[in-house]
């Protein structure tokens, strides 16, 4: 299953597409308080929102956004429209979903 | 000793990333493909630099066509709502950065055909002003909103 949640709402030719990611987002500064090891940073670097195959938002982000980041943006389209937001980790992770508005 | 082994660590840590990175991305079709990250950006400790290495430039004006929005007070500084949107034509990016947090910039959005707006949750180490700067036809244009933070998003 996908860790991208996504939700979609159509006004005219703009689409609300607003995404809940399930990721960790770890700092690599927290310590584990069991063995008292770093954890290692662990978070989503860049991510993408595609309509049908066409890269509308390229995001970065840091350790700054918080735990299971929510993205909110205003891409282009209509109802029918294939949106796909696809993400990469620093540790090389990737992962995608598409939904049809 | 201890300063040095940080550094080679952080730095041999991105390398194998962006190798990741790469190998993960012949896998992906070629339109999802994520971007390289600015990784000196995201590293630096100074709001002026964060910017610099970013958009190739500095010293933002402050704008009534950029809105931030965000709470007044923070309960919890590790999930702290934030949305800008800018109203400058020819806007193509919009960041977010938060001058006390350990290294100032939170993220980038650069838009290629969306509208100039963004929204996220951040973290925030202690109570401080949110800023937000866009990016328009070269120039950076900013705004920012005081978040008092009661409780710090950075520990653990």
């Amino acid at each position: 299953m996908s860790s991208i949640k996504m939700r979609i709402s159509a006004a005219g030719d703009v689409l609300d597409v607003k995404s809940l990611i399930e990721q960790v987002m770890e700092t690599g500064r927290l310590k584990d308080k069991a063995t008292g090891q770093l954890i290692p940073a662990n978070y989503i670097q860049t991510l993408t929102v595609a309509v049908n195959d066409k890269v509308a938002v390229e995001a970065n982000l840091s350790v700054a956004v918080s735990k299971n980041p929510y993205i909110n943006v205003k891409v282009p389209g209509k109802k029918g429209d294939k949106v796909t937001i696809a993400y990469t980790t620093n540790e090389g992770k990737t992962d995608t979903e598409t939904m049809t508005a | 000793m201890q300063s040095n082994r940080r550094v080679f660590l952080k730095g041999s840590m991105a390398a194998s990333a962006v190798g990741l990175a790469i190998g993960a991305g012949l896998l992906t079709p070629r339109a999802v493909m994520a971007a390289t990250w600015p990784e000196q950006a995201y590293n630096t400790k100074g709001f002026d630099e964060s910017l610099k290495d970013l958009f190739g430039t500095t010293g933002p004006t402050e704008s009534k066509d950029i809105t931030i929005k965000a709470p007044d007070i923070a309960e919890n500084g590790a999930v702290v709502p934030v949305t800008v949107e800018s109203a400058v034509a020819g806007t193509d990016n919009i960041a977010i950065l938060v001058k006390g947090n350990p290294t100032p910039l939170v993220c980038n959005f650069k838009f290629d055909g969306a509208q100039p707006f963004m929204s996220t949750r951040i973290r925030m180490g202690k109570t401080d002003n949110v800023i937000g700067v866009a990016h328009a036809g070269g120039k950076l244009y900013m705004a920012e909103k005081q978040v008092k933070v009661t409780i710090g998003g950075c520990g653990g």
